[in-house]
This record gives C-alpha cells, sequence and structure tokens, in this order.
C-alpha cells in the first residue's frame, strides 16, 4: 500500500467536485496517485494526462473561456515548469487558475532530488505573486479550495494550493 | 505559398467557427483580413495555442475548433503533439504554418529548415491523420478533407518566411479575451 493517504485524497478530490470542477489536467507523481486515478473514475470528470505541466495552463485557460471549470494537479517541479505559461497564458490574459501543487522537498523530504524546488517553492509564488495558501490539515481543505477558487474567479488571475506532507502522507517523518 | 493567401483561402470557413492562433505574424495577417469575436490570438506563451484548442475542444465538443500555430511555437510544445493525438478531439484541425523560421524576432531558422519534419512528428506522436501542404491547391483540399473528416487532423502547411510589417495591431489583447469568452458563452 502506497502511504499516500487515500482519505484525504478523497476529501480533496470532493472538495474539487464541489467547486463544479468538470476538468483536471494533471502530471501524475507519487502524491498525486489517488487523484489521478479518482479523476480517471469519474465520469463526470474530463482527466487531460498531460506530457509537460505548462501545457495544463493552456488547456484551463481554453476551458475557462469555453465556460467550464477546472484545476490543475501537479508537484512543484512542475509548477517550476509551467512559470512561462502561467504568466504569459494565465496572468496576462487574465485566467483564473486553481493550480494543486504537491509541496515536495519541505520538512520530512527524504528523496534528495526534490529539495531544491522545495526550497525555491514560495518564493516564487511570491514574486509571480500568485496569492497561495496550504492544505496540511482535512479540517480545512474544503474551505481552502472554495476560497481559493472564489479569489481566482474575483481576481480572473491563478491561485495556487500547496499540498503538504501532513495531508498527503501517511508515515510519520 | 504565402501564409496570407493561405489565410484567405480559409478565411470564408473560418468566419463563424473557433479559431485560435499563436502570436506574430499568424494573428496579425488574420486580423488584417477582418476580426472577428471568435477570433483568439495567444500573443504570447508559444507553444501553448494548441493546448488552449485542445482545453476548448474538450469542454465544446459541439463546435470546430481550428488551431493556427505555427513551427516555433510547435518546436516549443512537441509534447503538446502527443496529449492532442492521446484526447484526439475530433472537433479540432491544427493548421501549422511552417515558415522554417522565427519570422517576428528575425527570421533565425528554425528546426523545420535542417530538416525537422513537423507532420511526420504529428504522426509519430499518433495523430492519425496529417499532411503536409507546398502549394494553395494543396492546402486548400488538405483543409477541405480534414474538415470533412470530422477528425483531428495536422496539416503542415509550407509557407514563405515573409509576414506583416507590424505586427501589433489596434486590438487590445484582454478586449480579445472577453470579447471570445462572451462568444463562447452564448454560441
Amino acid at each position: 500500500m502506497s502511504p499516500v493517504s487515500t482519505i484525504h485524497s478523497r476529501l480533496i478530490y470532493d472538495a474539487l467536485k464541489a467547486c463544479h470542477i468538470r476538468l483536471l489536467s494533471a502530471l501524475p507523481e507519487t502524491w498525486l496517485v489517488h487523484l489521478v486515478r479518482m479523476a480517471d473514475e469519474d465520469p463526470e470528470m474530463t482527466l487531460v494526462r498531460l506530457a509537460k505541466e505548462e501545457e495544463g495552463v493552456g488547456i484551463s485557460a481554453g476551458a475557462h473561456l469555453a465556460g467550464v471549470k477546472s484545476a490543475m494537479l501537479m508537484q512543484n517541479h512542475g509548477f517550476l515548469a509551467s512559470i512561462n505559461g502561467i504568466v504569459s497564458c494565465a496572468q496576462l490574459y487574465r485566467i483564473p487558475l486553481l493550480m494543486l501543487v504537491s509541496y515536495r522537498g519541505e520538512f520530512g523530504e527524504r528523496d534528495p532530488w526534490q529539495t531544491e524546488g522545495g526550497a525555491v517553492t514560495e518564493d516564487l509564488l511570491r514574486a509571480l505573486r500568485i496569492p497561495f495558501s496550504y492544505l496540511d490539515h482535512p479540517d480545512h481543505v474544503a474551505r481552502r479550495i472554495a476560497k481559493a477558487q472564489t479569489l481566482a474567479l474575483a481576481a480572473n488571475k491563478p491561485v495556487a494550493l500547496l499540498l503538504c506532507r501532513d495531508l498527503m502522507w501517511e508515515e510519520g517523518g | 505559398m504565402k501564409r496570407l493567401d493561405a489565410l484567405r483561402a480559409i478565411y470564408s470557413f473560418l468566419e463563424d467557427r473557433v479559431v485560435v492562433t499563436i502570436m506574430g505574424a499568424v494573428a496579425a495577417e488574420l486580423q488584417s483580413i477582418g476580426h472577428r469575436a471568435n477570433f483568439f490570438y495567444l500573443q504570447h506563451a508559444m507553444g501553448l495555442a494548441s493546448s488552449m484548442g485542445l482545453g476548448i475542444a474538450l469542454t465544446r465538443p459541439d463546435r470546430q475548433v481550428i488551431v493556427l500555430d505555427g513551427d516555433g511555437s510547435v518546436l516549443m510544445n512537441l509534447g503538446g503533439l502527443t496529449t492532442l493525438a492521446r484526447y484526439r478531439p475530433r472537433n479540432l484541425v491544427h493548421v501549422v504554418f511552417d515558415n522554417e523560421s522565427l519570422l517576428s524576432v528575425g527570421g533565425f531558422p528554425t528546426a523545420t529548415s535542417t530538416g525537422t519534419d513537423l507532420a511526420a512528428i504529428a504522426a509519430a506522436a499518433g495523430v492519425r491523420r496529417t499532411a503536409t501542404a507546398r502549394t494553395l491547391d494543396e492546402f486548400r483540399g488538405a483543409f477541405d478533407e480534414a474538415i470533412a473528416a470530422r477528425d483531428l487532423t495536422t496539416i503542415v502547411a509550407k509557407v514563405d518566411a515573409v509576414g506583416p510589417s507590424k505586427y501589433v495591431t489596434e486590438l487590445s489583447l484582454l478586449e480579445n479575451r472577453f470579447a471570445f469568452q462572451r462568444y463562447l458563452a452564448i454560441i
């Protein structure tokens, strides 16, 4: 069994559904496996599996202009790989973009290759003036996702939620 | 073949279709023929016009979507071809104007000038219908066939590396964006 929390993944997925998200673009990574599977098994959801995360910015922009609410699921390194699209498509064209970003490389990270990206994620979000918050406890998952979407739609801008180890990972340490 | 002539050849079809273009010459030339609310010009974010077209095509399967792309942009998002092929939106025609150069920044040659074949790459990515057009007649024929086939098609139109005298047009980016969204909301 993967130590990625199925219960908390379900909470996140249900919160996205409650926000009327009908399209999810995703590049799978360990922490996102359950979310991607839930989207894949949901006939009401269009799941777009990407080759690279930046594509998801364009797909979400198209979906938004077509009147469909969407979100992106990616690792923070995928956020790093998407930055030009976020700036030159979503920010330039005032696209509300709900980004769920797994926050690898923070406290508790055992994979050495995740640590550099983890160290720069928040500074990059601030530099890009992307409002962000954390999903680190099940009690606030639904509320924060709904509020993030509300702000994205009101501001016509990208917002990010960082999926944290304390929420996503069931093993200690 | 000149891109402007190729655009003129399909303009009457584009008039009431959802059209997403890249920046630069394609956007300026289509606007010079005549802007419409159903035309969206992605003036930056090179590579993402085809992804935007995919996002629209998947969420609005009732509408025909035409993406007007370029060699420089496609080369920046080759992985996007695999995503297009994977979801195979039957309502999307992907036209790639290939002038073998990054014209708007000074005409630097792209890899298609040294043998990279974007139609072959699209086919290898899994796009089942691809075509390369070198003349206006070939282009019009390939475009009409793509529409008739009702299937995802990538058409590489080899065009001359000539463009408009200027790229900035009267149409503001955000005006275009909101009008395009309103158009999609009412159709």
